[in-house]
């Protein structure tokens, strides 16, 4: 499998991480060394084998519906790197 | 005296026990060993000498009535990828730096409740991202046998802060063998339980169907003490079992006779080191000589593993790993508008594996690949598991190597992943299966440490602690100690 710039970037981009120009090259020559190296998935015949998307066997796990006081408003925002009036802030997301 | 440094954990809690010795006097040791040796093998990312003395203190003026636990004021490290109240938890990467988590791990809650002394945090590949400990962002730790080589990883810190005596025990974490390939590299012992047998609960997630807390200690008689603390049911994780948990120390009977051990032989083929092999067949060919059975076993999908692993666990990565953005902890780069900052900070936060397997996890999960790589990988998975559960009708356990070569050299492998990810081959497939798997010394080669790997049913520790603990008490390899 041979990606192109195009396909790192747009990859990337979905990742929203920010790759540098010059990084692009090395990352799609070793993410295609990967995906040539995990095709050899593709020889095994896996028709009508059921996934394994985890293996306890349970399923649907719950807890009750309860509040409860573990973390504190100022605990859970001791490591904002922006905080105001008791919330996380960030730019607008919106333009005006 | 013995140099308190030296002791075992079973050791130490005797020698407490019997009042020779108080838990202050055992951390100062390991605090002095910890500042004469760190300049060498950079294993702990943070000292938590004062709290460690407080703990320490603490668990001595509680001595009169047994002991809380078995780890009643003994050291004890924990990897930096769990998370420790108001203790600097960095995962080893720059996104998280200066984060201090305002809350324990369950894991980390039990051992303080139990009463251990923590030492401090120890380093490991960014995310647990890695096999030789080249990736952690703040710099790598060295072998104790020959620091010219890796300590392997994940969890490096927690292997070489055992083996340079630095702790008598740890917490590691394993995806892909993360604990076993450092312990096999570093001559310790080390176990990766069943999958679900530890709370998750405040690790921080890399593949959350893999994930697995394991402890790291010279003889697996201490790895049964540590289980013993860890283990167990927690409503805070939906994933883990609710099993009864048994007496791990009392399964340590000696006695192998008429147990059946597998020798796989797809374990045993190419890429496997020769010295290695001698090594690992002279090791399985004592447990014969103790009574136990050696069975020819074969487990066909076993090359399929690290291609399905590493779809599998990228995938899960790039989901877990989209909560670094910068908004809740950690640092944020600034930029034009929350996209660039978010896009900045973890383009330029996130180490180049993390990006790698974050790239790859997300492109197999995109649109129009889902079924050809993820969900693929999870049919092949599914085809690992059945290997195993038609092999263990035969066996009782599965003995390996559990590494092909020994400790590579530092900058060997960083500039090709894809030789860097075969390190795990032997390991993976434990994971993938849920299976627990242990790696225990069993001989050198080129005068460095080579492990013996033992895979188990699922939920079965107390038969996979018996043989690793039988084979300890027929050899001493678990008592060899590097010359620093």
């Amino acid at each position: 499998m041979t990606l192109s710039i195009d396909d790192v970037k747009h990859v990337a981009r979905l990742a929203r991480m920010h790759m540098p120009d010059e990084e692009l090259e090395q990352l799609r020559a070793q993410l295609s060394a990967i995906l040539d190296y995990v095709a050899l998935l593709q020889e095994l015949d896996v028709e009508g084998v059921p996934p394994t998307f985890q293996i306890s066997g349970l399923s649907s796990v719950t807890r009750s519906d309860e509040v409860n006081t573990r973390l504190s408003r100022d605990e859970a925002l001791r490591n904002a790197p922006d905080k105001y009036a008791g919330m996380f802030r960030v730019r607008a997301v919106f333009d005006e | 005296m013995t140099e308190l440094h030296t002791l075992t954990i079973a050791e130490s809690r005797a020698a407490l026990d019997a009042g020779e010795i108080t838990s202050v006097e055992l951390t100062e040791a390991f605090l002095k060993r910890i500042h004469a040796v760190e300049p060498q093998i950079k294993a702990f990312l943070t000292v938590t000498g004062e709290l460690a003395l407080e703990q320490a203190h603490a668990a001595d003026s509680q001595r009169n009535g047994s002991p809380r636990s078995p780890l009643h004021g003994v050291p004890f490290a924990i990897k930096d990828v769990i998370c420790t109240r108001d203790i600097p938890t960095t995962a080893g990467s720059r996104i998280l730096e200066g984060f201090v988590p305002p809350y324990d791990a369950t894991v980390t809650a039990r051992l303080r409740a139990g009463g251990a002394v923590l030492l401090g945090k120890v380093n490991c590949d960014e995310f647990a991202m890695g096999s030789s400990n080249e990736n952690s962002a703040y710099f790598p730790t060295y072998n104790p046998w020959d620091t010219d080589r890796v300590p392997g990883g994940s969890s490096g810190g927690s292997a070489a802060a055992v083996a340079a005596l630095e702790t008598p025990g740890s917490l590691g974490t394993e995806t892909g063998g993360s604990v076993r390939q450092p312990s096999g590299l570093c001559g310790i012992s080390g176990l990766k339980p069943t999958y679900g047998r530890v709370s998750r609960y405040g690790l921080i997630a890399f593949a959350s169907s893999l994930d697995q807390i394991g402890p790291l200690a010279w003889t697996v008689a201490d790895l049964a003490l540590i289980l013993q603390v860890i283990a167990g049911h927690d409503p805070l994780d939906g994933t883990s079992s609710a099993q009864p948990v048994p007496d791990y120390s009392a399964a340590l009977t000696g006695d192998v006779r008429g147990l059946r051990v597998g020798v796989p032989r797809e374990y045993f083929a190419e890429g496997l080191d020769a010295d290695v092999e001698r090594v690992v067949r002279t090791a399985i060919e004592t447990l014969r000589d103790q009574g136990a059975e050696l069975v020819d076993i074969s487990l066909p999908h076993t090359r399929y593993a690290i291609p399905t692993y590493y779809i599998i666990a990228p995938a899960e990565a790039s989901s877990n790993l989209a909560r670094f953005d910068g908004v809740r902890y950690g640092p944020r780069l600034p930029g034009d508008g929350l996209w660039e900052q978010i896009e900045r900070t973890r383009g330029e936060l996130f180490g180049p594996e993390v990006r790698r397997r974050i790239m790859i996890g997300t492109y197999a999960l995109s649109a129009g690949y889902y079924d050809a790589y993820y969900r693929r990988a999870q049919q092949v998975r599914t085809l690992i598991s059945r290997d195993f559960e038609q092999a263990f009708t035969q066996v009782d356990v599965i003995a390996t190597p559990t590494s092909p070569t020994i400790a590579f050299l530092l900058g060997q492998k960083t500039d090709d992943p894809l030789a860097m990810y075969l390190s795990d081959v032997y390991t993976v497939t434990a994971n993938l299966a849920g299976l627990p798997g242990l790696s225990v010394p069993c001989g050198f080669s080129q005068q460095m440490p080579v492990g013996l790997q033992f895979i188990g049913k699922l939920l079965d520790e107390p038969t996979l602690l018996r043989v690793g603990d039988a084979y300890q008490r027929m050899t001493d390899w678990h008592k060899q100690r590097p010359k620093l």
